[in-house]
């Protein structure tokens, strides 16, 4: 019977399977055949690989800053350089952005200074940067959080009949939280304009995307009915294009889409994090032979790019990691005072009466304090 | 037995259930391979295989949603949540599931579920990864909320949460996971059993979890001053030891309750006020409270100041001798 029943029913694996990876640049540098037949800017390549090499300099530089002492932790996001310069270049800077807690090379395209970027991590502040000027919202410790904001921010601009895309930033581990899922099914419920963009960098913490999922996170998006992409993500060009097109379909109002990212962290967790402990030299190899910056270089030098684009950005990401280390050693923390004026809008009297009580305190053991 | 740090009395105390009982499962978010992050389950996944070390989806309301399934179906589950902060995804699961099952099944259902949580600041960590929450779960009946402070507790105490049939909120304090010391072969006090580390004739610190260390360092110091401070190390937060609080608060007739959590609404203000309610005509002071301000925990730049330390602790007990 259920034999029979079978035979008149989709192959439910083939339905899970999902889209193949979009690609423009090939891992040896040259163009793929959708990139030949598509094209590709060597004038934009050579914007965003600047912007790769900045976000890869801060990375050396902060873990370094870490291992002297200087920050407290740093999460990396070493490998991941294309998905998000490629995606938030993709946007109009007018673009609200939802970011998790590694989105530190879509910071800096939106302006974001490394010191502004480090004061959280070197424990001097909870966030760094005023998300107004930015366009580009705190870091969302708690994973999957974020997401809702955005969707619920993204309401807020769809009733303004605003033409905005709001964009969210989160991992494959996070897409497990109820968070993540119900604002995708939200969000597609109420045709919001919201990006979910997922950089899939294949671990959290330890968990390998396995053990989170059994269904690719494109073809579970496309269920709560949502368009879905599925995109090289070390590939600068290929994010990119694919960003800029589900951008589009968003503001001429065809509801949300999602981006799942293909990449890899290289580095480990965080600066605290062991990652020989759960994966392997071979894992990290096979990806080293994927990765973005020497990629998009390869092809910028395959196209004729002058040697003297490379020095003159080589000089200048010198330049910049200076710059990171004076920006990090200056980090100073507010009295704890300060954390009192920032709890309540409104006067508050017991928040008055402990900020007063902290401060007699303080005073009691005079000029240490 | 032998000398350890909590972290890895804890570790002890899980690889010693495990064995006694092959329906202990460990679960988390990388407890397996990794060990944890805090390495607390190092080993267990070599040692008892995946199927016992499970490495879960990240989903904390997942992870006590499926707990209480488990426990369900004979299972002893013991849950890891990676920080404090972290807990409140599975705030649901915990309050009006996990705690009210067995009150809905009329008894019936029991659910021995353990749920770890690495708890409290002072280690320089970044926003949600220092909170103190245990009032939330205190509040709540059906719960039972307890917190070690030394490796011989951390030891006992893990395997007496898991031997309940009681769902267990068991805090770990986070700072104090490298501190070392004796552990013996058996438990000294039952889980619910408040433990007097000192006696204290003048003066009652009453601490738990992190600042068990510091109140035994106010009191040290404060005998160099000529003052007799006793320090109680409450271990249960509920269910709570009031014998216990009770016979200290009335010999001493001073009492200082000192936690991390915000005194506001804190467990604290349950001590104090179960105290004044049945102590009142012995005490000599107030009972008074060290604690958080009610902000939330600061950058780490300013923890220290933000922590109750000795010099804090010594302020209130001289305001309470002085009373
Ligand atoms: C709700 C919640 N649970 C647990 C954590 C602890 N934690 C921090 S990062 C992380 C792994 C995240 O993996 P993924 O979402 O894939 O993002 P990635 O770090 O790989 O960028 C975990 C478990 C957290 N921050 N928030």
């Amino acid at each position: 019977m259920s034999s029979a029943v079978n035979e008149h029913v989709q192959d439910l694996a083939s339905l899970r399977q999902g889209q193949p990876m979009f690609q423009l640049i090939g891992p040896d540098g040259t163009l793929t055949d959708a990139g030949a037949s598509i094209g590709v800017s060597v004038e934009l390549a050579q914007e965003l690989h600047r912007d790769m090499v900045l976000a890869r300099r801060l990375d050396q530089e902060a873990l370094a800053l870490q291992r002297q002492g200087e920050l407290s932790l740093w999460l990396m996001s070493w490998g991941q350089e294309a998905a998000q310069v490629g995606s938030v270049r993709a946007l109009r800077p007018t673009d609200m952005v939802f970011p998790s807690y590694r989105e530190h090379a879509a910071a800096l395209c939106r302006g974001i200074s490394p010191a502004d970027l480090m004061r959280q991590w070197k424990g001097a502040a909870h966030s760094g940067w005023n998300p107004a000027e930015s366009r580009f919202h705190i870091y969302s410790l708690v994973l999957g959080t974020q997401t809702l904001h955005a969707t619920g921010y993204a309401a807020g601009a769809a009733m303004e009949g605003s033409d905005e895309v709001v964009a969210t930033y989160f991992g494959d581990g996070a897409a497990s939280q109820g968070d993540v899922n119900e604002a995708l099914n939200w969000a597609a419920a109420g045709s919001l304009p919201v990006l979910f963009f997922c950089q899939n960098n294949q671990w959290a913490i330890s968990t390998p995307t396995a053990t989170q999922m059994r269904t690719p996170l494109h073809v579970r998006a496309a269920g709560f009915g949502l368009d879905a992409f599925h995109v090289d993500g070390n590939d600068v060009m290929a994010v990119h294009a694919i960003t800029s097109l589900a951008a589009e379909r968003i503001r001429d109002g065809g509801g949300p889409a999602l981006v799942e990212a293909q990449t890899y962290r290289f580095g480990g967790h965080s600066s605290s994090d062991d990652p020989q402990r759960y994966r392997s030299a071979d894992d990290v190899a096979a990806w080293q032979l994927r990765d973005p910056l020497v990629r998009s270089e390869a092809f910028l030098r395959s196209s004729g790019v002058d040697e003297a684009y490379f020095t003159d950005l080589a000089e200048e990401a010198g330049d910049f990691a200076a710059s990171v280390r004076t920006a990090c050693r200056s980090i100073t923390g507010a009295a704890l005072e300060s954390v009192f004026d920032a709890v309540y809008a409104e006067p508050h009297p017991g928040m008055t009466a402990e900020r007063a009580a902290h401060l007699a305190h303080a005073a009691s053991y005079g000029s240490e304090n | 037995m032998a000398t350890m740090t909590l972290g890895g009395a804890i570790n002890a105390g899980l690889r010693a259930a495990m064995e006694a009982d092959d329906r202990v499962v460990v679960m988390g978010e990388d407890v397996g391979v990794l060990g944890g992050v805090f390495r607390v389950t190092d080993g267990l996944h070599k040692d008892f295989g995946p199927a016992r070390v499970v490495d879960t989806p990240l989903a904390e309301s997942g992870i006590v949603g499926t707990a209480i399934g488990l426990a369900l179906r004979g299972y002893r589950p013991v849950c890891e949540i990676q920080f404090d902060g972290f807990v409140y995804p599975a705030f649901d699961q915990i309050v009006s599931q996990l705690a009210k099952m067995r009150a809905r099944s009329g008894g019936l259902l029991s659910l021995p579920v353990v749920i770890r949580i690495p708890v409290g600041g002072g280690i320089g960590a970044v926003e949600h990864h220092s909170e103190s929450n245990e009032a939330y779960f205190a509040h709540t009946a059906g719960l039972r909320v307890v917190s070690c402070s030394n490796p011989d507790d951390a030891f006992h105490m893990i395997q007496q949460a898991i031997a309940s049939d009681d769902p267990v909120i068991f805090y770990e304090p986070k700072r104090r996971y490298w501190d070392k010391a004796e552990v013996s072969e058996h438990p000294a006090h039952d889980l619910h059993a408040a433990a007097v580390l000192r006696p204290g004739t003048d003066c009652t610190l009453v601490a738990h979890g992190p600042t068990v260390t510091t109140a035994l360092a106010a009191a040290a110091a404060a005998e160099e001053d000529g003052f007799s401070v006793g320090v109680v190390d409450l271990r249960s937060i509920s269910p709570l030891d009031l014998v216990t609080l009770r016979r200290e608060a009335s010999a001493s007739g001073r009492v200082v309750v000192v936690h991390e959590a915000s005194t506001f609404a804190g467990i604290g203000a349950e001590i104090a006020a179960a105290i004044t309610e049945s102590c009142f005509y012995d005490l000599q002071a107030p009972v008074l409270r060290v604690g958080a301000y009610n902000v939330p925990y600061p950058p780490a730049s300013v923890e220290d100041d933000f922590l109750p330390d000795v010099d804090r602790l010594l302020e209130a007990v001289d305001q309470s001798l002085h009373f």
